[in-house]
């Protein structure tokens, strides 16, 4: 039996969709100019720039979202899925500072800093997917959403989740892909990439997210709504009231999603958050965040659709015992509760910073979690009394066939990150950030650019080159360094 | 009045106004001796964590209410209401999230200053424009984004342009934010919560150099 969790009973899931429904018709949504005509032709009321949406309408929406849909890697094999309660991680995305692997400071994150980090996670099986973790102070601001994925690109095989900054630049993103992926058909069969788009809480879909949402349905390629309430500042103190609020953004993008492309795949996520009531902050590693994340998940599998949460993160400036902690219990209980992308891994400050250290930290929380939603299952016909007939009372269990031939099933083995080793009091062994910069050393050691076509790389290159030219950057620095 | 503000009861606090009015208490004493304390009371529970942001909010509007009649009483007595400063705040273009920002304009308001808020997604030459129609000594600018966070910089080069740079001490705030990047940008103080905000808004006015954890001049 796989272990599962689960925070919300079956009457408040009603409740909750209920309320939801209400709130997309009464007070509606406030709306960008690019989605109105679509909803005011499919039959909404509009009034300026709120939209008030029939449930019917609504409903007829959620009919057609696909269920379930891959991502794939670069060779064209779907590796992440969407759907059901598979699970999977990726480091948290678009942090502006990164700690300083030397000083543990955080500072401004540079090219260099993205490709180390997108060369670490490559390296980590437990990252299905990479992210476009890190937005780079060395390039301008204009190209600084698609240089991200240009990096990914030319680093990694994985599948991405990504973003980009604003409605025109969306565009320069989804080239970037199809020409990685040999067309936009191509990518629209296969797609490499979801992409996170957020409304606004409460209840407004921005123009910028409006058209991301719009253009991502059209051209097929998957999107991932993430919803952020924050529970008590912009959305109800109240989990539950929250959770209303979140489904209702959900429900009302997926409306202005399928309206543009029946059928467009698109993603349940969300970067709830409590409200800090003392500091004013949104702790993204306090448990009742991570209980938003669980309950807004629940809702979106009631709906059989895809889910994505904002987990695996911690809230203090270094990587300590605080980080530590809080990403376990996120990542644990996420794994639990079946969402299929947990975004965060590696990030500090409330997301405003990344580590590749907690990265590779997290990656081993991140195979506990996997480890324990296999659950504990029956491999041999006698659970014990086989085993203990050969043994006796000796209890020599090392040396029996059916230990050497199970162990590794059972057990997960962990990196040297996890100090499982046998220390004196004199020799305590190096604590677990040197073990976590030892780990970044080794993985670095043995990463390998994967392979592309290379008439691609040099497609993209010279897309790169091209639109580069355009803010006057005459050099790449992830590429010409 | 000074309960009325520390336990946040607008109505109370509005209606304590209007009695300390009828029986013949000057609007300037109603507020140096009943609300000032209060507001000040509720600052240093707030410092010690003995009460939360909804508490600190309801005590703010309690302030205001009473304020609002206040106000009306010294204008009719032509008495202009020393302000502690002129802010002008808002949220950087393409940035719509306002909550800090109110946060920081309704404690202000409440501690004196004179405050005009802009709003959410307010251009750079709003600011500037803003800045000098309203006299401002301080222009605040909030950013939730990191992607928006870059426009504060913008604020203070359309600040410059127009002239108005000299004149005002500009104070900036928002989840991204940091001390090193409020240095980097040039503006003279960050900020990393409200109640800090009031307090870099006092040192700003003071021209004095203080520093703490939180409230950084620079």
């Amino acid at each position: 039996m796989r272990p599962k969790l689960e925070l919300l009973d079956p009457w408040l899931i009603e409740r909750i969709l209920d309320e939801a429904f209400q709130l997309i018709r009464e007070p509606g949504i406030r709306v960008a100019p690019y989605a109105v005509e679509l909803l005011h032709s499919a039959g909404a009321h509009v009034a300026g720039d709120v939209v008030r949406i029939p449930e019917v309408l609504a409903r007829h929406a959620l009919e057609t979202v696909p269920h379930e849909f891959f991502l794939y890697d670069r060779s064209g094999s779907p590796v992440v899925h969407y759907g059901g309660d598979d699970v999977h991680y990726d480091p948290g995305s678009s942090c502006l500072n990164i700690l300083d692997s030397e000083t543990q400071r955080a500072r401004p994150a540079q090219s260099r800093d993205l490709v180390r980090l997108v060369q670490v996670t490559e390296m980590l099986p437990q990252y299905a997917a990479q992210s476009t973790a890190l937005v780079c102070d060395d390039v301008p601001a204009e190209i600084g959403d698609w240089y991200r994925l240009l990096v990914v690109l030319l680093y990694s095989a994985k599948p991405v989740v990504t973003g980009a900054f604003s409605g025109p630049s969306l565009h320069r993103l989804l080239e970037l892909l199809a020409i990685e992926s040999g067309g936009s058909e191509v990518l629209r069969q296969r797609p490499r990439a979801v992409f996170d788009v957020c409304p606004s809480p409460p209840l407004n879909w921005s123009e910028f997210a409006s058209q991301n949402m719009i253009d991502l349905a059209r051209a097929g390629v998957p999107a991932e709504i993430v919803s952020m309430p924050q529970a008590g500042a912009t959305a109800p103190v109240t989990l539950a009231g929250a959770i209303v609020q979140h489904a209702a953004e959900c429900i009302s993008g997926i409306t202005i999603h399928q309206l543009a492309s029946p059928g467009a795949p698109v993603v349940w996520g969300g970067a709830p958050a409590i409200f800090d009531m003392r500091s004013g902050t949104c702790p993204m590693g306090a448990i009742e965040t991570t209980m938003l994340d669980l309950g807004c998940a629940q809702v979106g599998k009631h709906l059989s659709l895809p889910t994505h949460g904002y987990l695996v993160t911690g809230d203090g400036i270094c990587v300590d015992a605080q980080a530590a902690a809080e990403s376990s219990i996120s990542a644990v209980l996420g794994a639990l509760a079946g969402i299929n992308m947990m975004s965060g891994a590696g990030m500090l400050e409330f997301t405003g910073c990344q580590s590749i250290e907690k990265l590779v930290i997290d990656a081993e929380v991140i195979a506990s979690a996997q480890r324990l939603i296999q659950g504990i299952e029956q491999k041999t016909d006698s659970l014990a009394v086989s085993m203990f007939a050969q043994t006796g009372l000796h209890g020599d269990f090392l040396k029996l066939k059916e230990t050497r031939a199970l162990f590794r099933g059972e057990q997960h083995f962990p990196s040297a990150v996890i100090d499982r080793g046998a220390h004196t009091v004199d020799d305590t062994g190096p604590d677990i950030l040197a073990r976590a910069r030892q780990r970044i050393a080794e993985l670095l050691a043995g990463y390998h650019r994967p392979a592309m076509s290379p008439d691609r790389e040099q497609a993209i290159l010279d897309f790169a080159r091209h639109e580069a030219r355009g803010v006057d950057l005459r050099m790449l620095s992830c590429v010409d360094a | 009045m000074r309960q009325s503000v520390v336990d946040g009861l607008p109505d109370t606090a509005r209606n304590l106004a209007r009695q300390a009015l009828s029986e013949g208490i000057s609007p300037l004493a109603a507020i140096s001796d009943g609300l000032v304390p209060g507001i000040e009371a509720v600052g240093e529970q707030f410092a010690k964590r003995q009460i939360f942001l909804p508490d600190l909010m309801a005590s703010a509007e309690a302030m205001q209410a009473a304020m609002g009649v206040l106000d009306l009483e010294l204008r009719k007595e032509g008495i202009e209401r020393p302000t502690a400063g002129v802010v002008v705040l808002g949220t950087t273009k393409g940035d719509i999230h306002e909550i800090g920002k109110q946060l920081v304009g309704t404690l202000l308001a409440a501690n004196g200053f004179r405050v005009h808020d802009l709003g959410p997604d307010v251009p750079a030459q709003a600011f500037a424009a803003k800045a000098l129609e309203f006299g401002a000594n301080i222009v605040g600018v909030s950013a939730l984004l990191t992607t928006t966070m870059r426009n504060q910089k913008t604020v203070i080069e359309e600040l410059e342009k127009a002239g108005v740079r000299p004149q005002v001490k500009v104070m900036v705030g928002g989840a991204p934010v940091t001390r090193r990047w409020a240095e980097e940008i040039g503006a003279d103080g960050y900020a990393k919560d409200a109640m800090a905000a009031v307090a870099l808004a006092r040192s700003l006015m003071d021209a004095k150099t203080q520093s703490n954890s939180s409230t950084v001049l620079l």
